[in-house]
């Protein structure tokens, strides 16, 4: 236990702390683009102990909360219809589309099922020859190998009842996006440790080069994140903008070879609309063609859908790293996580639901 | 959502042509697919995401993350839900 220790050691944390105080000589913001990291961060308490110069904002990786809320209204409508069992992980099922969510439907009579990967989604399938199963199929680069595999190996079997709701998006293009804004205040980026340890880190080259930021692959420990700022924070202060992984032992150059050709063969990148920000083109994963009977958009026609965002809810601006969840007016008081009005207070890994779990209602 | 569990891989096996592991996390066992990690033999320890192996990682490493995770279970717990957001009484019944 050697290694565990030396990894939550207090005094290494310290050491790690202090390297990052003299390095630092003036302000620096800093994005973490995982939503968990930013749990890790205010659950350690990281935000509270770094330097005043360092300001952390919160990334748009929390896959539910950019998943768009056309798509939750379509997912509420199939779950909705007679002989389906819509599966999903169970952060969707709390997520509010415009007038409910999955719990809800699940009340009303909707066969709805939580389901902890989607192999299990399709042995349903396979166990209900008779039911159209439908597996909501959400997440960025580390899910999708998971998602493929599955329509992989229904298309194997031949099993035809199985089919999934698609809202697959993609980070680089989304840091992209922050990174060109006129408003932009990122000067570095923590990137997702495990969406690295699918794709690796080679497209992230290219965006440190143009947009002149340090970009460092960074674990969920709290050793992790401080050695990843303090790795940003040497090259901010000597104007160096480089890939440095912090995240060795789970990230390599190239990443996870056989989960990216199996995401390649089952989806093609195409344009995709991010909840609160808005289309970011060649942002997402879609179906491929010759899988479209494994496309539940195309199998169920849901009709119009027209969608109605919560007027108060400024989680788009949050996920931009703009505004912090406190500055929202509805923060804790008409939102909370029983009662959220967006996503962000839902998901485990909403910058919200973290703010209120480790009650950052202030600026400090 | 992007968090991962690492366990040991204790018995590898085919599952409608798919490469399968039963993993032990700490105590419990749960089956996940290994067609990720190849090359992973029995004894190795992997992280799995969402039922998928994704990467092969040393005991050091396996041991670390699974306090980690302890962390992260009992801080759930205590505001009554699991690792997913899912209330604890109602993951129950609708875990199939
Ligand atoms: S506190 Fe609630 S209403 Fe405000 S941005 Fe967050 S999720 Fe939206």
């Amino acid at each position: 236990m050697k290694y565990l220790d030396e990894f939550r050691d207090p005094v290494i944390a310290k050491q790690i702390l202090s390297e990052i105080k003299k390095t630092i000589t003036q302000p620096w913001v800093i994005m973490e683009v995982c939503g968990g990291q930013t749990h890790s961060i205010l659950k350690n308490g990281i935000d509270q102990i770094l330097p005043k110069e360092i300001e952390l904002v919160h990334g748009p990786g929390c896959p539910v909360c950019v998943t768009p809320l056309e798509i939750i209204d379509k997912a509420l409508a199939i779950a909705s219809l007679p002989n389906v069992i819509f599966t999903s992980f169970g952060d969707m099922l709390r997520v509010p589309g415009s007038n409910k969510d999955l719990f809800q439907v699940k009340s009303e009579g909707g066969d709805v099922r939580i389901v902890y990967s989607p192999l299990e989604a399709l042995k349903i399938a396979r166990n209900n020859p008779d039911k159209e199963v439908v597996f909501f199929a959400i997440g960025f680069e580390t899910t999708a190998p998971g998602n493929a595999m599955a329509i992989y190996q229904a298309h194997r079997e031949g099993i035809t009842n199985f089919s999934e709701l698609v809202s697959h998006v993609l980070v680089p293009p989304a840091m992209t996006l922050l990174l060109s804004s006129p408003k932009n205040r990122v000067q570095a980026y923590l990137a997702a440790g495990h969406v690295c340890t699918i794709m690796g880190w080679r497209e992230y080259e290219p965006i440190a080069k143009q947009y002149k930021v340090p970009i460092i692959p960074t674990g969920f420990e709290p050793i992790d994140i401080l050695e990843g700022i303090l790795l940003a924070v040497q090259q901010l202060e000597e104007g160096r903008y480089e890939v440095v992984n912090q995240y060795l032992r789970a990230v390599q150059r190239d990443g996870n070879r056989p989960a990216q050709d199996i995401i390649s063969k089952i989806f093609e990148v195409g344009n995709r609309k991010w909840r609160g920000i808005g289309e970011i083109p060649q942002s997402g994963l879609l179906i491929r063609d010759e899988f479209s009977i494994y496309d539940a958009e195309k199998k169920f026609n849901v009709g119009n859908i027209i969608t109605q965002e919560s007027d108060e809810c400024i989680a788009g601006v949050i996920l931009q790293g703009l505004k912090k969840p406190h500055e929202c007016p509805a923060f804790g008081k008409e939102c909370t996580p029983m009662n959220p009005l967006g996503a962000t207070m839902v998901s485990s890994e909403g910058a919200c639901s973290a703010y209120y779990k480790y009650q950052r209602i202030k600026n400090d | 959502m992007c968090l991962g569990i690492p366990g040991k891989v204790e018995k590898i096996f085919d599952e409608n042509g798919l490469k399968m592991g039963n993993i032990n996390y700490s105590g419990t066992i749960n089956k996940a697919c290994l067609e990720y990690v190849p090359e992973i033999k029995v004894g190795q320890y992997t992280v799995v995401h969402a039922g998928f192996g994704i990467s092969i990682i040393d005991e050091e490493e396996a041991m670390k993350s699974y306090e980690a995770w302890e962390v992260l279970v009992e801080f759930a717990a205590k505001d009554g839900v699991d690792l997913y957001g899912n209330p604890l009484e109602e993951s129950k019944d609708l875990i199939k």
